[in-house]
C-alpha cells in the first residue's frame, strides 16, 4: 500500500534532517507536519503513535516509523542507497555511524548553552582529527565513499560536512578530496534542487526552534 | 575469504555483550582479544584497525568492522536474524534501537560518580516500565517472537535486556507475564541456553576492575 510519506517534527533539523536529506536524494516526495506545541505532542502518544514516546515519526508505506536509524535503514534499502550485498553495507554503515555521531555533537551544541566554547572546540577537533581524514582517505580513488555507486554514506557525508562549514568556514581546507567530492555531489540533480531556496532542507537552529523543542520536551529539559 | 571471527574490547559487556548475544545465538564461534593496557589501545589504533579510533572491533570475513551497530547490522544480515524484507527489517530495527537506547543507559550508569548514580538508576527503572517494557509487552500479545513469527536480532536483544534489568531491579518483570513468558521459551533454545552456562564467552555485571580498566585505557575519555 503505497500513499504520501509524511514526516512529524519540529520545523528545523534536528534528527529528522538526515532523514530529509535521504528521502530528497531518492527523490521522494513528502509532507511535513510541523510540531509546535505540547498538545501535538501529546495527540501523537494519544494516538499511539510513538512507539517510545519520540520523535522523529515518519509515515511511509503504511507504517509509522519511529527511531532515526531505522526510518534512515529503511529509505536506504528501499531506494537503492545502501549498498549492493552485506559486505558493501557494514562499510556503509561504519561510515554512517561516524557521521551520524558527529553530527548528533553539532546538534547537541546548539542545544545546550553551558560550556559553548568547549562543545566547538571538542567538535573542531574530533571532525579535523577523527572523522574528515577518515572521509579523505575513503574518497582518495573513488567519486563516491562505497562501491562506485551513490549511497546514503555520500549523502550523510555531504550534509555533515555543509552543517560543518556552517560553523568553521575553512575547515576543509586541508581535505581536498572531501572539498571536490562536495563539488560533485551538489551538481547532481536532485541534490542540487535540494539545495536550493524554497526546498524542505531547514536552517541551522536557531532561538525559536529550541525553544519550542524546550517547550514541547519540557519534560525532558528539567 | 572466512576465517576465525575476533573480537577486540575490554573483559568485560560494554558495547560488545550485544554483539557476543548474537553471534552466540547464530552458531559463531569467536575468540576474543581483552584490552587490559592503554599500549593495546594505542597498537590497534597505530595499525589503522580502529576507523574511528574506537571499540569494539571485529574482526569477521576479512573485514575490521567498527560501529557497534554495523558490526550487529552485519551478523544480523548474514545469519538471517533480520526478517525477510525491508518491512520486517524496520519494525525489527526500531524495536532493536529502543532496546540498545535502553542498555546504553545501563551501560553508562556505570561509569557515573557516585553521587548521580541512585538518579541515573531511577531513570532507568522508569524509563524500563513506562516507555520501553509495555511495547515489548504488546509485541508479544499474540506471537512467540516479536516479529515475523521466527527468530530475529529483536529477540535476542530483548532477552539480553531484560536480564540485565532483572540484575539490577530483580522484580521489574512482575507486571510483564508476557516478557516473562518470552524469557523462559528463549532461555530453552539451546544456543541461548548454552551461552548462558558458565563458561561462556558471556561477560558478568561490570564490576570496580573493569571501570578502572576501561577508564586507563580510554584515558583521554576521562578527563
Amino acid at each position: 500500500m503505497s500513499g504520501k510519506v509524511v514526516l512529524h517534527y519540529f520545523d528545523g533539523r534536528g534528527k529528522m534532517e538526515s532523514i530529509r536529506w535521504l528521502l530528497a536524494a531518492a527523490g521522494v516526495e513528502f509532507e511535513e507536519v510541523i510540531i509546535t506545541k505540547r498538545e501535538h505532542y501529546d495527540k501523537l502518544l494519544n494516538d499511539g503513535a510513538l512507539m517510545f514516546q519520540q520523535v522523529p515519526l515518519v509515515e511511509i508505506d503504511g507504517m509509522q516509523l519511529v527511531q532515526t536509524k531505522a526510518i534512515l535503514n529503511y529509505i536506504a534499502g528501499k531506494y537503492n542507497l545502501y549498498g549492493k550485498d552485506l559486505k558493501e553495507r557494514a562499510l556503509i554503515d561504519m561510515y554512517t555511524e561516524g557521521t551520524l555521531d558527529l553530527m548528533d555533537l553539532i546538534m547537541l551544541y546548539y542545544f545546550f548553552s553551558e560550556d559553548k566554547q568547549k562543545r566547538l572546540s571538542d567538535i573542531e577537533q574530533k571532525a579535523k582529527e577523527r572523522f574528515l581524514p577518515v572521509f579523505e582517505k575513503g574518497l582518495a580513488n573513488s567519486d563516491f565513499l562505497v562501491g562506485n555507486q551513490l549511497s546514503r554514506a555520500d549523502v550523510h557525508l555531504l550534509e555533515a560536512t555543509l552543517m560543518l562549514q556552517e560553523i568553521f568556514p575553512t575547515i576543509l581546507s586541508t581535505f581536498p578530496k572531501i572539498q571536490a567530492f562536495q563539488e560533485r555531489m551538489k551538481a547532481l540533480p536532485k541534490i542540487s534542487k535540494f539545495l536550493q531556496p524554497g526546498s524542505a532542507r531547514k536552517p541551522p537552529p536557531d532561538e525559536v526552534y529550541v525553544k519550542t523543542v524546550k517547550e514541547v520536551f519540557s519534560h525532558l529539559f528539567k
